[in-house]
């Protein structure tokens, strides 16, 4: 059994734009989990297609429960290849990605498609398909129920990535600066407060026990 | 961003570098006026496939666009 997604999103940039910075996404603020890229392979066809395969190495963390059954030993990595077509004629791009470890965990496979907004010609449309399958005996659907969550909230992550990469390259200031900055902030308040609390507390226990 | 070689990303970043704008000045507009970045990338490529082999990463003889072939329509 497979799980299945698919949506459609859209980026603010022209097709050419949305293209150049799709060599440029790493890094940005929301690809922490990106260790490496390299290009491993690239070719332009006769017919004037540029076809590349990219290496990325994410970091993978297993859930909490799945952890148990899976080998102790299993990296903490994992290896992904990410196969491109650009066609300049057609204004489209396709992108297959799919994890070259720890697959029989956990496979995910993606496919975009990349193309003019038929609505708005300055816009990118990307259909965004998804297919995710387990062969772990007995823990497949929970294992694919997982996948598909995190899924979804990578393609979030990857589309901010994205938006603030082509914001950068059209020359305006990220939208993150300002809201975001302000959110992190506040938050890295409140765990340094935290922390105190915690170093408060234990100092009160210590006093207790002396 | 880093290469999968440690001693592979200065290759790279010069690589990308040139690729970049080759891409984006010449190639998108349909430029056919050969690659200006073949001989970094072949410098680049010697580095990094050297580290892919010490590092088992298993992509020998995976087909381009390989799983696409299984999925139905579209």
């Amino acid at each position: 059994m497979v799980k299945y997604f698919s949506c459609v999103g859209f980026l603010k940039g022209t097709w050419d734009q949305v293209f150049a910075a799709f060599w440029q996404r790493y890094p940005n603020p929301y690809s922490n989990h990106v260790l490496t890229e390299d290009i491993v392979f690239r070719e332009v066809t006769p017919d004037n297609r540029l076809l590349s395969r990219r290496l990325l190495t994410k970091t993978s963390r297993a859930p909490r429960w799945a952890e148990k059954f899976l080998p102790s030993h299993m990296a903490r990595k994992a290896y992904i290849i990410e196969d491109s077509v650009v066609d300049p004629n057609n204004r489209t791009m396709v992108t297959l990605t799919w994890n070259i470890s720890h697959a029989r965990v956990m496979s995910v496979e993606e496919r975009c498609v990349y193309r003019v907004n038929p609505d708005n010609s300055n816009w990118t449309e990307i259909k965004r398909e998804a297919w995710i399958s387990s062969s772990l005996y007995g823990l497949s659907r929970a294992v694919q129920e997982f996948g598909l969550a995190r899924f979804k909230s990578s393609v979030t992550k990857t589309m901010k990535g994205f938006e603030y990469v082509l914001a950068k390259m059209q020359g305006e200031t990220p939208t993150r600066t300002l809201a975001e900055t302000a959110t992190e902030r506040a938050r890295e308040t409140a765990l340094a407060a935290k922390e105190k609390a915690k170093g408060f507390a234990s100092q009160a226990q210590k006093k207790q026990y002396v | 961003m880093n290469s999968v070689g440690e001693g592979c990303t200065e290759l790279k970043r010069e690589y990308d570098q040139c690729f970049n704008r080759w891409f984006a000045e010449k190639f998108l507009k349909g430029e056919r006026s050969g690659d200006p970045c073949t001989e970094l990338f072949k410098q680049y490529q010697t580095c990094v496939q050297k580290a892919i082999k010490e590092k088992d990463i298993p992509i020998d003889g995976v087909e381009f666009m390989g799983p696409n072939k299984e999925k139905p329509g579209s």
